[in-house]
């Protein structure tokens, strides 16, 4: 007959524990919040994190054997699983598979508005300046072509980049051949204010399966007064022409992105109800851009700082607000930093994401060939700074633009594991970095968190999102699962006890 | 219902595995039978191309040359198609196989590399391995129709080694759309080398049935006696996933299980998202569960809270779980749409309270070991106060 040993057998035989690598952070209401290199976090009274380090921690404690089940600690008990952290860490880092994998093609500069906030649009008929020409746009797809990821997006962007519709007609197929001769997926979106949209431009996207990304900023007053046009009838003509256009794609095929200004800031809800009436179930409450005028002024930015916070608390209440009623709306650039929280899996978000996104996960084809590492990028180029221009179609390789000094000096700063300042934050794997945002408002790539309005930003965000999420509302977390697993509440409370 | 019954063994000395006819075969239809009768025959060639015979009666003298057991105290549960195994050391007489049954199992061995604190069948230490794979690889051979599931069980069915792939791809070769399930402890499988040769079987419909107790390894391996079993079975659930292996987790739930549920759902989210089924299970009050029950026992009244916390996260992050093993009336109500008919049939009874009960048909019961020990708050439910869409399917 066999026997049964006691629990104490099973421990770990000898005093202490080692510490594996983790940061933490002191919350506003006290707690201590600890993050490792896979995400996964222990929230915790405060105190934790000195007892913790001491290694007082006591064993028979329901604490100790969290922070071992997490790995944060390791004792003898049990080995410290490092393939298993390993295995996690490469899930979390999927995102890079494959390397680049948006490819934004600026196909015309014109634009029949006039946004505040854009710095490249040209009001102008003369379409051989700033329209790509068909060269350029044949040598960028031979470009694109040559990254390595599987699954590629090509975006058409302006401009208005339907003003050059004979453009997109031409690198549509080109794309799509050398895409399917490549064994690649390839996804195609077209940015449009919808102003110009026929029936016939329509058929075209839906043959060709194409998705249509737009601008909605609010209600009319708000919309109108963002993005001014002859007539001063953006919203309506917009709101008229998604309706046709979900008419012919479909209505998922539809989606909207809107601009935040200092006049949005003021207005968080009616824009967020303006997106529920209009029937989309995404809204991206986008930080205020510091290309153009934010720039220019340190006191502003300072002001729109504490008001974009504001704005975003708000609007994350008021759509959390709407999910409880039973529509699905969910807030884009939380349910980023949901799933790096919540979920074992990584995410790329070109703006939030280590290694920076720019380059390796996006690259901008401007009208004349030039290649920029973001869209910012080529907006500071229009605001005659160039530092991002990573080459052109016409003179550079893949590998010339991958090995250039401008790109290289980019990934000199591109992983917030050591940037200073980054490297012992708490929200290290959830937050990104930037080095494009910290050229333009700090003046060097490398960025001085401590007076940074990204870094400020971000902590702000997710403290903010720790405190909904240690608040243990069922309901909030229901909805945050529905985001991040592009479900709805229902759906999800259909799967759950009830 | 009864699996085994004994007699008189005569004749043989190898086990014997057959098919059960309860009337006489024409002469050239007798292979492989081992005719079951009350009476003897009165001449030899009566018997003669039977595989087998088994009788009631008391045979005096040597009639027959045929593996025999006589005086078998019992052969009412024995029906034509069953397949039994009879052994001559000590004249069992075992069903293997009953074709309308749901949950007919491959024993694969006695032997375990644990000796969880409530296992339903305590481990032994003599080497079985062989006899038992040969008399597993006869069953296989002998079964007709492809049963729609089949269990391998133990013991460890992975001590058999290489003996196991064996048992595997004649199953593969015979019923390839048998939805095949086996219960492993899965440590075996850190060793890569094992686990890509079970995956190079490629049966199409092999779910791996493993255990976990804990996220926290001191408590995973208290509960199965065995140091350093955690590291190896989540080492094993990795690599098994890795080989494209199918997986579910089954958690008993006692009391040193259940304070860390929660955890352990998260858990099993964050490090296990690849597991197809996620099952919570009630105790067995068997094998040692009785001898350790003062240790193990929590009425599943008072663990609700926990268990509906694992459900939740488990469920809500669309990962499937179902509860075994658990009587309605003491399940929360809210989660009675993850209760599960688990118990096999051949141990599945329902306690007289449940006469009145306006859910019994939906309701999986009890194992029938439960008469001596269950919660205390079993009752009858009303019919009115049930949940309109009861689900309660059967398991796979």
């Amino acid at each position: 007959m066999r026997t049964f040993h006691p629990v104490e057998s099973y421990s770990s035989s000898q005093a202490g524990y080692r510490l594996l690598p983790f940061r933490f952070l002191r919350l506003d209401d006290g707690a201590e919040v600890f993050v490792n290199e896979v995400g996964e976090f222990v929230l915790a009274p405060k105190g934790t994190a000195r007892t913790l380090i001491q290694k007082q921690l006591p064993r028979s404690s329901d604490l100790y054997a969290t922070f071992k089940a997490k790995q944060f600690i390791a004792d003898d008990s049990s080995s410290p699983l490092l393939d298993l952290l390993a295995t996690k860490y490469r899930t979390k880092y999927s995102f890079m598979e494959g390397s680049t994998k948006l490819h934004i093609f600026v196909v015309t500069l014109r634009c029949d508005h006039s946004c505040h906030y854009c710095q490249v649009s040209r009001q102008t008929a003369d379409k051989i300046s700033y329209d790509m020409s068909l060269e350029t746009a044949a040598q960028s797809v031979e470009l694109m072509m040559k990254s390595p990821a599987r699954h590629l997006t090509l975006e058409f962007q302006g401009g208005e980049s339907l003003l050059a519709f004979d453009v997109i007609r031409y690198i549509v197929p080109l794309a799509k051949k050398k895409a399917e001769a490549l064994h690649k997926e390839l996804e195609i979106v077209v940015c449009t204010n919808l102003s110009n949209i026929t029936d016939d431009i329509l058929l075209y996207l839906r043959d060709e399966n194409i998705m249509v990304s737009t601008s909605l900023d609010g209600p009319a007053f708000l919309h109108n007064a963002n993005r001014p046009r002859p007539g001063n009838n953006s919203y309506e003509l917009t709101i008229k022409n998604i309706d046709r256009a979900r008419k012919t794609l479909g209505v998922g095929r539809v989606a909207a992105l809107m601009t935040t200004t200092q006049l949005s800031l003021q207005h968080p809800k009616e824009i967020i109800d303006e997106y529920v009436r209009q029937g989309f179930h995404s809204i991206f409450l986008r930080p205020i851009s510091p290309y153009g005028f934010a720039v220019k002024s340190k006191e502003k930015t300072g002001y729109q700082f504490d008001a974009f916070l504001d704005f975003y608390r708000t609007g994350l209440a008021h759509i959390i607000e709407i999910n409880r009623k039973g529509y699905d709306l969910s807030e884009a650039y939380s349910k980023i930093l949901l799933t790096k929280i919540l979920t074992p899996y990584g995410t790329g978000h070109v703006n939030l994401q280590s290694p920076d996104g720019a380059g390796l996960s996006v690259l901008v084809y401007n009208f004349d060939g030039d290649v920029y590492a973001t869209d910012e990028s080529r907006m500071l180029a229009e605001m005659g700074d160039h530092t991002f221009r990573l080459g052109n179609v016409r003179t550079h390789t893949h590998r010339d633009i991958f090995t250039g000094e401008p790109f290289l000096n980019l990934l000199s700063s591109a992983c917030n594991q050591s940037l200073a300042g980054c490297s012992d934050c708490a929200f290290q794997t959830y937050c990104g970095s930037d080095s494009v945002f910290n050229h333009t408002t700090q003046g060097d790539l490398y960025g001085h968190r401590p007076t940074s309005d990204f870094c400020r930003r971000n902590m702000e965000i997710i403290k903010h999102l720790f405190t909904l999420i240690s608040a243990r509302d069922p309901e909030i977390m229901r909805i945050f699962l529905a985001w991040i697993q592009n479900s709805g509440l229902r759906e999800i409370s259909k799967r759950a006890p009830s | 219902m009864r699996l085994t019954t004994a007699g008189t063994p005569s004749a043989f000395r190898k086990a014997v595995v057959g098919i059960v006819s309860r009337e006489p075969l024409p002469v050239g239809a007798r292979a492989n039978r081992i005719l079951v009768t009350e009476a003897v025959p009165h001449r030899a060639p009566e018997l003669s191309g039977y595989g087998g015979f088994l009788t009631t009666a008391r045979v005096e003298d040597q009639i027959v040359s045929l593996p025999t057991i006589s005086s078998v105290r019992n052969i009412d549960h024995l029906r034509t198609h069953d397949i039994v195994a009879m052994e001559p050391r000590n004249g069992f007489i075992r069903t293997l196989y009953r074709p309308d049954s749901h949950h007919n199992i491959i024993f694969a061995t006695e032997r375990c590399n644990s000796n969880c604190l409530m296992c339903s069948q305590p481990p032994q230490d003599r080497d079985d391995t062989d006899a038992l794979t040969e008399r597993n690889l006869n069953l296989i051979r002998l079964i007709d129709k492809p049963p729609s599931r089949l269990v391998i069980t133990g013991g460890e069915p992975t001590l058999l080694g290489e003996r196991l792939f064996a048992i595997i791809a004649s199953l593969r070769d015979k019923f390839p759309e048998t939805y095949l399930h086996m219960l492993t402890n899965g440590r075996v499988f850190a060793w890569p080398g094992y686990t890509a040769q079970l995956a190079a079987i490629k049966h199409p419909n092999l779910v791996l049935g493993i255990p976990l107790y804990s996220d926290d390894s001191t408590t995973h391996d208290y509960v199965v006696q065995a140091k350093g079993a955690f590291d190896q079975t989540i080492l094993g659930l990795h690599q098994a996933a890795r080989y494209g292996l199918r997986i579910e987790v089954r958690v008993v739930l006692h009391a040193i299980t259940i304070p860390r549920l929660p955890q352990l759902a998260e858990y099993i989210y964050r490090n296990l998202t690849f597991v197809e089924h996620v099952a919570l299970m009630g105790l067995e009050n068997i094998g040692y569960a009785p001898r350790n029950m003062s240790e193990l026992w929590i009425d599943p009244h008072d663990y609700q809270d926990q268990l509906e916390s694992a459900v939740e996260t488990l469920s809500t992050r669309m990962m499937n779980v179902s509860i075994y093993n658990h009587q309605l009336c003491v399940l929360r109500e809210s989660l009675w749409k993850f209760a599960r008919k688990s118990i096999s049939d051949w141990k599945n009874i329902y306690l007289d309270e449940c006469q009145t009960c306006g859910v019994r048909e939906q309701c999986g019961g009890f194992f029938q070991w439960a008469t001596k020990l269950h919660s205390e708050y079993i009752h009858p439910v009303p019919a009115a106060t049930s949940q309109p869409a009861l689900p309660c399917t059967r398991i796979p």
